[in-house]
C-alpha cells in the first residue's frame, strides 16, 4: 500500500442532484477542515451510469465527466468510484457493504454523509459495521485543538445543541443537514484522480427489494423550501391584519407561515402551519410577527439562518431566539416594511 | 401469526422541559416522561398488523426504572408483554451501545421474533440511528422512515417517501422497520385498560447480568461518541434589539441588514434616500 495521507471522505449522494446539493456543500466544508488537519478530500461514488448523471452541467467540460468529475470540480482531490449494474438504484445493504469494505481498507479519518432520507439510513449502518461513532443531522462541523472533529447537533427540537466528538474510534462520522454549508462554485480546471474500484466479490444480494420507485412531484414544499418565510401569530390581531403578511411575503418572494392559533382562527389555511404538528422551515430569513415562541412552533424554525422577530413584548421567547428583536406592534411594523420595500424595489 | 417486538423509548415532555436558557442546562430528572411520538406510531402499526395477521406484541424499553410507565401504557393499548432493561451501567449510551443492548435483549426475550418495529426517531436525541443499527447488530434486513406496512406470509411490503421518491419495498421476515409519525395515527388509551395495566400486569425486568451483556459495550463506557458540551443556541445569539416608531425601526433594519434581506431575495436593496 502506498503511504497514505489522512483523508476526509464525502459520500456522493447524487440521486437528487439538482435539488439537493448537500454533497457539494460537504465537499466545500471538507476542504476547509482538510486544511486544518492536512488531509485530502475524497468523494465516494457508488452507482451505475454515473458518467451520465450530470450530463447537462458538464457539457462545457471536456475533461471530466459524470458525478466523479463534478465532485472534483467542486473540491474533491480524489474520487473512489464503483460503477456496476447492481448499483443502479440506491440499496442500503449493498451500499453499506461497499462503504464498510472501502473504509476498512483505506481508513479515512472522517466520513461525512448528507442527512437525506437515504443518508440517515445508510450512515448508521456503516458506522455500526465499522464499530465507530456517528452524529446525526449536524448543523456545524469543526476541528478542535486536539485535531478532533467537533460535530454540532441539535436535540430537543433544536432547543438544545450538543457538541460531540468521537475521541478514539475511527473514522469520525457525521450526517449533515442540507443547506448548512455553502458549496464552492465549480472549477472544471481543477485536477483530481478518479480511482475505479471494482465491485468486490462475494457481496450478498440485497434482501430488500425495491418493487417500485416513482419520482414524486416535488412535495408541495413551497413553505419548506422557501428562502424567505414570513410567519404570523396571534399577535397579528385580526384576519384582516394577518392578510398583510401575504403582501409582504410577495414583495420578498417568500411564503407565509402561521402558528396554531392563527390556523384555528381560520386566518389562513392549515397547510401554512409551522411547527411540530405542521411544517419545518429553513429559510435564509425568517420574519416572525406576533409569535410568542412556544417550543412546538420554534422547533420547526431552527433551520432559519437569520430571524427577525416582531413583538410588543420584548421578553417573549421568540424575541430571545431572534437575531433581531423588534419591539413594536406587529401590524404596524408589517405595513411600514411593505412601504419601504415597495420604495426600494421600485427603484432598483 | 406474527411475533412483533416494538422498541419504545420514554422521552421528556418537551413542552415542559425544565431547562435554563442562559446556561443551557437541562434538568432531565425533573421532566415528565412520555412515550416518544414515533414509538407510539410504531406501536399503532404493530396493533394493526396483529389485527389482520394475528400474533403477539412485546414492548421493550431501555431506561431508568420509571420508564416502566411507557410499557404499561403500551400494554393498556394492547401489547401482550412489557420488557424493561434497566441498569446503571446502561446509562449514557450512544446509539452503538443502545443498539447492542436492545439486540441482545430481544434475542433473549423474544428469540422467535418476526418483525421489530421502532420509531423513526426520538424527540429528545433525534438521531434516527437506533433502528438501522439494531438491524445491523441482529444481521436482519431493515428499512427506515416507513409510512405504511403490509405483512403477507413471510414477507412484508412497505411504502415510504425517500428523497422525493415514492418507494415500495419488500423484504423477508424477520426484519426491522422504523415507522414515521405520518400515517399511523395512534389510538387513545382506554381508561379501563390503563387501570388494568397498572395493577395486574407484570413487567419483565432485566439488568446487564441477567442478559449476560458485556459491560464494556454498555452505556457511556461502550459509546464511541462523547458529548463535549450542551448549550441552548439562544444563549449564543447576538440578539439585536430595535425599538422606536415603526418607521424608524424599518429604516434601522435596512441600514443594518439590507445585505441580508437583499441577499435572501436576490435584489439590491441598498441605495437609500434619493427620490421616493
Ligand atoms: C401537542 C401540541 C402541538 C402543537 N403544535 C403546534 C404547531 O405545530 N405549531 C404552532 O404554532 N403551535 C403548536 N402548538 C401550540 C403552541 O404551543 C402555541 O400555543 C402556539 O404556537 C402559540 O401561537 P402564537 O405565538 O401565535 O400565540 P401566543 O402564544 O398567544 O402569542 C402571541 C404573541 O403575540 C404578541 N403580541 C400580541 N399583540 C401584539 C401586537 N399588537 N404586536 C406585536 N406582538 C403582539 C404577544 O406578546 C405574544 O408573544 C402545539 C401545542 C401542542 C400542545
Ligand atoms: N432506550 C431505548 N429503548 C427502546 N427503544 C429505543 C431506545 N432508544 C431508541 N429506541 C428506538 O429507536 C428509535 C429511534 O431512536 P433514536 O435513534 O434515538 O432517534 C426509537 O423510536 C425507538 O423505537
Amino acid at each position: 500500500m502506498s503511504k497514505t495521507k489522512r483523508s476526509i471522505w464525502v459520500f456522493g449522494d447524487y440521486r437528487n442532484y439538482f435539488q439537493n446539493r448537500v454533497t457539494l456543500q460537504l465537499l466545500s466544508r471538507a476542504r476547509e477542515l482538510a486544511g486544518k488537519i492536512d488531509a485530502e478530500v475524497c468523494g465516494v461514488v457508488f452507482g451505475h451510469w454515473t458518467e451520465e448523471w450530470v450530463d447537462d452541467a458538464l457539457s462545457q467540460n471536456p475533461t471530466f465527466c459524470g458525478v466523479a468529475g463534478e465532485y472534483i470540480a467542486h473540491g474533491a482531490d480524489k474520487v473512489y468510484l464503483t460503477d456496476d449494474p447492481r448499483l443502479a438504484s440506491y440499496s442500503v445493504e449493498t451500499y453499506t457493504h461497499l462503504m464498510a469494505r472501502l473504509a476498512g481498507r483505506e481508513k479515512p479519518e472522517i466520513i461525512l454523509i448528507g442527512a437525506t432520507t437515504f443518508g440517515r439510513e445508510f450512515a448508521p449502518r456503516v458506522a455500526k459495521r465499522l464499530g465507530t461513532g456517528l452524529t446525526a443531522d449536524c448543523i456545524g462541523l469543526d476541528i478542535n485543538e486536539e485535531g478532533l472533529l467537533v460535530q454540532t447537533a441539535p436535540s430537543f427540537g433544536g432547543n438544545l445543541v450538543a457538541e460531540i466528538v468521537t475521541p478514539e474510534r475511527r473514522p469520525q462520522m457525521a450526517t449533515v443537514r442540507p443547506g448548512i454549508f455553502q458549496e464552492i462554485s465549480h472549477d472544471y480546471d481543477r485536477r483530481g484522480e478518479v480511482l475505479c474500484v471494482p465491485m468486490p466479490e462475494g457481496i450478498p444480494a440485497d434482501r430488500i427489494r425495491l418493487l417500485s420507485s416513482e419520482k414524486c412531484p416535488p412535495r408541495e414544499g413551497k413553505l419548506e423550501d422557501a428562502k424567505v418565510v414570513v410567519c404570523g401569530g396571534r399577535g397579528m390581531g385580526t384576519k384582516k391584519k394577518f392578510a398583510k403578511l401575504f403582501e409582504l411575503a410577495e414583495l420578498l418572494g417568500g411564503e407565509v407561515g402561521a402558528t396554531r392559533p392563527v390556523v384555528y382562527a381560520d386566518w389562513t389555511e392549515r397547510d401554512a402551519l409551522v411547527g411540530q404538528a405542521g411544517k419545518q422551515v429553513k429559510p435564509q430569513i425568517l420574519f416572525s410577527f406576533g409569535i410568542s415562541g412556544a417550543i412546538q412552533h420554534t422547533a420547526a424554525c431552527t433551520g432559519a439562518k437569520f430571524t427577525i422577530a416582531v413583538n410588543k413584548n420584548p421578553n417573549a421567547t421568540m424575541m430571545k431566539l431572534a437575531d433581531v428583536a423588534v419591539v413594536a406592534d406587529a401590524g404596524q411594523l408589517c405595513s411600514a416594511l411593505i412601504q419601504e420595500l415597495k420604495r426600494r424595489i421600485r427603484r432598483s | 401469526m406474527v411475533e412483533i417486538v416494538v422498541c419504545i423509548k420514554q422521552v421528556p415532555q418537551v413542552s415542559e422541559l425544565p431547562w435554563d436558557p442562559k446556561t443551557g442546562t437541562l434538568k432531565r430528572d425533573l421532566a415528565e416522561g412520555m412515550m416518544n411520538p414515533a414509538c407510539r406510531a410504531a406501536l399503532e402499526a404493530a396493533l394493526r398488523v396483529r389485527e389482520t395477521e394475528g400474533g403477539t406484541i412485546m414492548a421493550i424499553t431501555m431506561g431508568p426504572p420509571m420508564a416502566e410507565e411507557v410499557l404499561r401504557e403500551a400494554i393498556a393499548l394492547g401489547a401482550d408483554r412489557g420488557v424493561l432493561l434497566t441498569d446503571r451501567r446502561m446509562a449514557g449510551g450512544d446509539t452503538l451501545a443502545t443498539s447492542y443492548t436492545l439486540a441482545r435483549a430481544i434475542e433473549k426475550t423474544s428469540p422467535g421474533f418476526d418483525l421489530i418495529l421502532c420509531g423513526y426517531s426520538t424527540s429528545d436525541s433525534e438521531t434516527a440511528q437506533v433502528g438501522p443499527q439494531l438491524a445491523e447488530e441482529l444481521s436482519i434486513p431493515g428499512a427506515a422512515s416507513v409510512d405504511g406496512i403490509a405483512v403477507a406470509g413471510r414477507k412484508v411490503r412497505m411504502q415510504r417517501i425517500a428523497d422525493n421518491y415514492l418507494e415500495t419495498l419488500e423484504m423477508p421476515l424477520p426484519g426491522l422497520i422504523t415507522v414515521t409519525t405520518g400515517s399511523y395515527t395512534p389510538r387513545h388509551v382506554p381508561l379501563a385498560g390503563l387501570q388494568a395495566a397498572f395493577s395486574a400486569v407484570r413487567i419483565e425486568t432485566f439488568d446487564a447480568d441477567a442478559l449476560g451483556l458485556d459491560a464494556e459495550r454498555l452505556g457511556a463506557t461502550g459509546s464511541a461518541t462523547r458529548i463535549l458540551t450542551v448549550y441552548s443556541p439562544t444563549a449564543k445569539k447576538e440578539n439585536r434589539v430595535l425599538t422606536g416608531t415603526p418607521k424608524r425601526i424599518v429604516e434601522q433594519l435596512f441600514a443594518e441588514f439590507d445585505d441580508r434581506i437583499g441577499g435572501a431575495i436576490s435584489q439590491d436593496l441598498k441605495s437609500s434616500k434619493e427620490r421616493s
